[in-house]
C-alpha cells in the first residue's frame, strides 16, 4: 500500500496527448494517456445524481489519468462538488459507476476507497497538534511508531512546517493550516488526492503562493489529483486538464490553454476569462459573418444557412488597435465610450457603429494607449483578428 | 446538450447506489436502534399508558371521554384548571417583569456588585420549589416571624403564597434567558440611535425592546411552563387552593383514583406542549438577530441609572438572601419563632431515618448526571452525525420530554412499570427508575446543548476520518468528545442539580428504601417536623452549591486545557 515519495517528473502527464482530444463539448471517452496500458486512475461512467426532483448531475462520463491534475471548474451549484463527493463516496449517486484504477468502487464506503481529501474549511482537528493531525490516518494502520514519526517528519519537511510540529492548528495561519490538511491527507500515501475548493478561504496573496506550492507538491509526488474550484484563474494556473461544468453537465474538457483559446460553448467562453460577444448573422460565404454593414471573417465554425443568427466572440486582449488595426483584416470603426485605467493595461469600452448598441471591451497596454492618444468620445478603428474571432450559433 | 431536465429526473432511479455495509455501519445502526429503543421505552410507551388510562375506568373498562366529562363537570376538580392558569399567568407576569429589570441592571449598567448580584439571583436554582414555599410560610405563615412580630396575617396560604413562591423559584430561569437576550445586541444600533438624536426612552422602545422581544417571549413561556407543571410550591403553601399538579397527586396518592389522575395529566399536557411548541417557533427566529459582524454593547457610566439599578437589585437580592436565611435560621434554632436557642438537633433527621435520603439523592443525582450526559451526548451524536431516516423522528422524541410535566411522567412510569407480569416491573421501587425518570425528565435541555455543540464543529471531521480509514468511533473519542468537553461538563451539572431538587416526577416513584431528600422535605413538612424539613432543605442547597463550586473549579481546569488549542476564549458553562 505504502508508496514511496516519487521523484519529480516520474509520471508527469503527457500534455500533447491530451490537447488533441479535448475541445469537443461533452464527455471524454478515451483515457488521457494513450501510451499507458494501465486503466485510468479514476473513471466515471454515466454518473447521475438528483436531490428530490432536482437533477444535480446528468450522466457524467470522464476519466482521469494516473498522476494527472484535473480541475472541476464551474459556477456554484453546477454540481462540481457533488461530483467530487460521489468520487469520495461521501455522496451516493443515483446512477453510474465510479472506477478507481479499473476497480468498480461504486459500492465501497469512503474508508475503503483509498484517497485523501482536503476541504475548504481545513477540517483540522483543533485539539490535536500539527504532528498528531498528520499522523491521524497512520495510527490505525498498524504502522510502527518510529515509522509514523518518520513519515510525519518527512511530510512536515515537505510542506515546510517542521518547526510548527508541536503547535495547535489555531496557532497557525490559514495558509499553514491548509498545508497541514494537505499533509494529513497525503500521509497514508493515497492513490488519489481530492481537493474541495482548498484555497477559497484564504486571502488573495496566500492563495497565489499556495497555488504554486500545491502544484509543485503534486508534481513531485505524482499523485493523481482532482480539485474543485469556481476560480477560473486557479484552474488555469494549476490543472493539467480542466473539466468545465454547468448545470450538472460537462461543457468542455481540455488543457487550460485549449479551454481558454478554443472554448467549446458561449458558457465556457464567458466563464473562463473575459470575452466580448458580438451579435451577427451568417454571411453568403462560409467563414464570413455580417455585423451591421461590415462582413467579418471568423474561425471555422458550424456550417449554417446564410442569415442564421450567430454570436462572434473575441477576448479584450485580442482586439488590435492603432497601426496594427489600420492595415489588418476585419476592420471596424467604433467610438470610445469609457476609459478605465487598470494599472498594467487600460480597458476601453467601445460602442459599435449602427443601432445595435452593443459594446466591446478592449484591453490596451498602458504605453500603447498613450501612443494611441485617444480619449472618451473619440473614434477608434479596431482589427478583429480572424484567427481570434470565434463563432457560435446564437441561442434562440 | 439537448436534455429535458424533467424527463431525466423521472428516468433516474430514486434510490441511490448502495454502499457495502461494513462493521462500522453495524455499530452505527446499533447505536441508532439503541437510542430509539430507549426513547420508545421510557418516553413514548409510558406516555401512551397515561393516554390510554384516561379513557378507562378504575376497573379497566373502556369508557371513552367519560373521565374528561366528569373532570370538567365536577366544580371542585375543574377549579384546578382555572386555578393553575391563574397562578401561572400571574407568576409569569411578575417574574418576567422583575427579572427583566434585574437583567437590564446586570447587562446594561455599570452598577457596582454586578457579580455578586448575579450570584445571589441564581441561588434559588439550588433549592426545590417546595423550599421556596416553606420559606414564605416561615415568614408570613400563621406562625411566621412577620405575622408574630406585626400581628398582621397576610393570608399567605393559597394563590398569593403560590405566586410568591413561584416567582422566587422561576426568577433565575427567567433571568438567565433575559440576560442572554440583552447581551446579544449590536452596539451599532445604539450608536445609530444616538447620532440620530433619539431620546433614551425612544431608544429603549425602538431598539432595546425589539431586540429582546424573542427573549421576553421565551422567558414568559419557560416561566409559565415551570409554574403550571410545578408541584412543590403549591403542595407546600397552597393549602386548599388546588392546582392541576397537586390535583394529580391528590387523585393518585390520596384517593387512589388512577384514571382521574391520568385524565388531569392529559389535560395538563396540553398547555405544556403548546407553550413548548410556541417557544421553539420563536427561538428559531431569534438566531437571525445577531450576526457575526455585530459589535457587543459596552455600557456607559450613567450615575442615576447605575445607582437606581443598584438599589433595585439590592432589594431583590436582600429578599432572596433573607428567604434563604429564614430557612437556615429556622433549621438551627430550637423552636422558631418562640425559642431562638441555637441547636443542631434538627439535623438528626430522626423521622426519616437519618441521612440516607440525602445519600440516596446524591447517588441518584450523580448517576443521573453520568447516565444522562452519556445518553444526551451520544443521542445527539447519533441524530446529528449518523444521518438515517430515523434522525427526524428521533429528534422529535428527544425534545418531547421537556413538555412532559414531572407529575405526568411519574404517573406514566407507575402505569408502565408497575404492571404485574411485565419484566419492566423489576424496575419499580428501585433507585434505577428514579435515575431513569430524572434522565428523561431533564433530557431535552441536555440533548439540545449537545446538539448545539456538535453543530458548531466542522461538518467534515467525519468525512476526513473516513477518508483516512479511521473508524468514526475513534474520531468521536479523540476529537468530538474533547472539543465538546465544556458542553459535556455543563450538561452533567445541569442533570445533577436538577436531580437534586426535583420532586414532581419522583414523588410517585420513591419506595421504602429509596426515599430522596426532596421527598423527605415533603414528608417531614407533612408530618409537622418543619424544622427538620428546613434542615434537609439546607443540606440540599449546600450540596448543590458545593457541587456547583466543584464544577466551577473543574471548568477552569477544562478551560485551561482547551485554551491551549483554542484561540478564542473557551465557552463558559452556561446555565447557572
Amino acid at each position: 500500500m505504502d508508496q514511496p515519495i516519487r521523484n519529480e517528473g516520474d509520471s508527469a502527464p503527457i500534455k500533447g496527448a491530451q490537447t488533441q482530444e479535448g475541445g469537443s463539448a461533452g464527455a471524454m471517452s478515451r483515457p488521457p494517456q494513450m501510451n499507458d496500458s494501465r486503466p485510468p486512475a479514476v473513471a466515471l461512467e454515466g454518473i447521475a445524481k438528483k436531490f428530490g426532483q432536482f437533477v444535480a448531475l446528468h450522466s457524467i462520463t470522464l476519466s482521469v489519468g494516473s498522476g494527472e491534475f484535473v480541475c472541476f471548474l464551474g459556477p456554484s451549484g453546477c454540481g462540481k462538488t457533488t461530483l467530487l463527493r460521489i468520487i469520495a463516496g461521501l455522496e451516493r449517486q443515483n446512477a453510474g459507476v465510479v472506477r478507481m484504477a479499473g476497480r468498480d468502487v461504486s459500492g465501497l464506503p469512503p474508508a475503503l476507497r483509498n484517497y485523501g481529501i482536503v476541504f475548504q474549511s481545513y477540517a483540522l482537528f483543533p485539539n490535536l497538534t500539527v504532528a498528531r493531525n498528520v499522523a491521524y490516518g497512520l495510527e490505525t494502520r498498524r504502522t510502527a511508531k518510529p515509522d509514523i514519526e518518520r513519515r510525519v517528519d518527512e511530510l512536515l519537511a515537505l510542506i515546510g512546517l517542521s518547526q510548527h510540529k508541536h503547535k495547535y492548528p489555531a496557532q497557525l495561519s490559514g495558509g499553514e493550516q491548509q498545508r497541514v490538511a494537505l499533509a494529513r491527507a497525503l500521509a497514508p500515501s493515497p492513490a488519489l488526492l481530492l481537493l474541495d475548493e482548498p484555497l477559497s478561504a484564504l486571502d488573495a496573496r496566500v492563495r497565489q503562493s499556495l497555488r504554486h506550492e500545491v502544484r509543485q507538491l503534486q508534481r513531485r509526488l505524482g499523485v493523481t489529483t482532482i480539485m474543485v474550484t469556481h476560480d477560473q484563474e486557479e484552474a488555469l494556473a494549476m490543472a493539467d486538464r480542466i473539466v468545465v461544468m454547468n448545470h450538472g453537465v460537462v461543457e468542455q474538457v481540455g488543457a487550460p490553454a485549449e479551454v481558454y483559446m478554443r472554448p467549446a460553448s458561449p458558457f465556457v467562453a464567458r466563464f473562463v476569462g473575459q470575452m466580448n460577444f458580438i451579435p451577427a448573422t451568417a454571411g453568403e460565404r462560409a467563414g464570413w459573418a455580417r455585423v451591421g454593414s461590415v462582413e467579418l471573417r471568423h474561425l471555422p465554425g458550424p456550417s449554417v444557412a446564410p442569415g442564421t443568427p450567430l454570436t462572434l466572440a473575441i477576448r479584450p486582449e485580442e482586439i488590435l488597435v492603432g497601426p496594427a488595426a489600420r492595415d489588418g483584416e476585419n476592420g471596424l470603426l467604433t467610438r470610445i465610450r469609457a476609459v478605465q485605467f487598470l494599472g498594467p493595461f487600460t480597458r476601453l469600452t467601445l460602442g459599435l457603429a449602427g443601432d445595435s448598441g452593443a459594446a466591446l471591451e478592449c484591453d490596451v497596454a498602458a504605453n500603447a494607449f498613450a501612443e494611441l492618444g485617444a480619449a472618451e468620445g473619440a473614434e477608434l478603428r479596431l482589427g478583429l483578428r480572424p484567427d481570434a474571432l470565434r463563432v457560435f450559433v446564437a441561442a434562440e | 446538450m439537448a436534455i429535458a431536465p424533467g424527463d431525466l429526473a423521472s428516468s433516474l432511479p430514486d434510490r441511490t447506489v448502495r454502499h457495502r455495509i461494513g462493521g462500522e455501519d453495524l455499530i452505527r445502526y446499533a447505536l441508532v436502534a439503541a437510542f430509539a429503543a430507549i426513547l420508545y421505552l421510557f418516553v413514548l410507551y409510558p406516555l401512551g399508558h397515561v393516554l390510554w388510562r384516561s379513557v378507562l375506568d378504575n376497573t379497566g373498562r373502556f369508557i371513552g371521554v367519560a373521565n374528561y366529562a366528569r373532570y370538567f363537570g365536577t366544580p371542585a376538580i375543574a377549579a384546578s384548571i382555572t386555578n393553575s392558569l391563574h397562578v401561572s399567568i400571574a407568576a409569569m407576569v411578575v417574574t418576567v417583569g422583575l427579572a427583566f429589570v434585574y437583567a437590564y441592571g446586570l447587562t446594561r449598567t455599570l452598577m457596582p456588585w454586578r457579580g455578586l448580584f448575579r450570584l445571589v439571583a441564581l441561588l434559588p436554582l439550588f433549592a426545590p420549589s417546595l423550599v421556596q414555599g416553606l420559606a414564605f410560610i416561615y415568614v408570613f405563615g400563621n406562625n411566621g416571624i412577620f405575622t408574630r412580630l406585626t400581628d398582621i396575617n397576610v393570608g399567605i396560604y393559597g394563590a398569593k403564597g403560590i405566586i410568591a413562591a413561584e416567582v422566587f423559584y422561576c426568577f433565575p430561569h427567567a433571568l438567565l434567558i433575559l440576560m442572554a437576550a440583552l447581551a446579544a445586541t449590536d452596539a451599532r444600533l445604539y450608536d445609530a440611535a444616538r447620532t440620530l438624536g433619539a431620546s433614551p426612552l425612544k431608544t429603549f422602545v425602538t431598539v432595546t425592546l425589539p431586540g429582546v422581544k424573542f427573549g421576553l417571549v421565551s422567558a414568559c413561556f419557560v416561566v409559565f411552563t415551570l409554574v403550571i407543571t410545578d408541584f412543590g410550591a403549591p403542595k407546600a403553601i397552597g393549602g386548599k387552593f388546588s392546582v392541576m399538579a397537586t390535583e394529580i397527586y391528590n387523585q393518585v396518592s390520596g384517593q387512589q383514583n388512577f384514571t382521574m389522575g391520568a385524565t388531569v395529566s392529559v389535560v395538563l399536557l396540553i398547555p405544556a406542549v403548546l407553550a413548548f411548541l410556541v417557544d421553539r417557533l420563536v427561538q428559531r427566529r431569534q438566531y437571525a438577530l445577531v450576526t457575526s459582524a455585530s459589535k457587543p454593547l459596552q455600557p456607559r457610566r450613567r450615575p442615576l441609572a447605575d445607582w437606581g439599578m443598584f438599589a433595585y437589585c439590592g432589594v431583590i437580592s436582600a429578599v432572596i438572601v433573607g428567604m434563604l436565611l429564614a430557612i437556615l435560621v429556622y433549621s438551627l434554632v430550637k423552636r422558631w419563632p418562640y425559642n431562638f436557642t441555637p441547636t443542631l438537633h434538627h439535623y438528626t433527621f430522626d423521622t426519616v431515618g437519618g441521612y440516607f435520603p440525602l445519600l440516596n439523592s446524591v447517588y441518584v443525582a450523580g448517576l443521573t448526571a453520568a447516565v444522562g450526559t452519556v445518553l444526551a451526548f451520544v443521542g445527539a451524536y447519533v441524530v446529528e452525525k449518523c444521518r438515517t431516516a430515523a434522525s427526524g423522528p428521533l429528534y422529535l422524541l428527544a425534545v418531547l420530554p421537556v413538555s412532559i410535566p414531572g407529575m405526568v411522567l411519574g404517573l406514566a412510569y407507575i402505569f408502565a412499570f408497575n404492571a404485574p407480569g411485565s419484566i419492566l416491573n423489576k424496575l419499580y421501587g428501585t433507585l434505577a427508575i428514579l435515575i431513569i425518570s430524572n434522565v428523561i425528565h431533564y433530557f431535552t435541555v441536555g440533548f439540545l446543548t449537545a446538539t448545539t455543540a456538535l453543530k458548531q464543529m466542522d461538518a467534515e471531521f467525519e468525512s476526513v476520518s473516513a477518508s483516512l480509514g479511521v473508524p468514526f468511533y475513534r474520531t468521536f473519542w479523540r476529537v468530538t468528545v474533547p472539543i465538546a468537553l465544556p458542553s459535556i461538563v455543563s450538561i452533567s451539572m445541569y442533570f445533577f442539580l436538577n436531580a437534586m431538587v426535583t420532586l414532581s416526577a419522583v414523588v410517585f416513584l420513591v419506595a421504602p428504601g429509596t426515599e430522596l431528600a426532596a421527598v423527605a422535605v415533603l414528608l417531614m413538612d407533612d408530618a409537622g417536623d418543619t424544622a427538620q424539613a428546613a434542615a434537609m432543605s439546607i443540606c440540599i442547597i449546600a450540596i448543590g452549591l458545593t457541587v456547583r463550586l466543584g464544577y466551577w473549579a473543574l471548568m477552569r481546569g477544562v478551560n485551561r486545557r482547551t485554551q491551549a488549542w483554542l484561540n478564542t476564549g473557551a465557552e463558559q458553562a452556561g446555565n447557572g
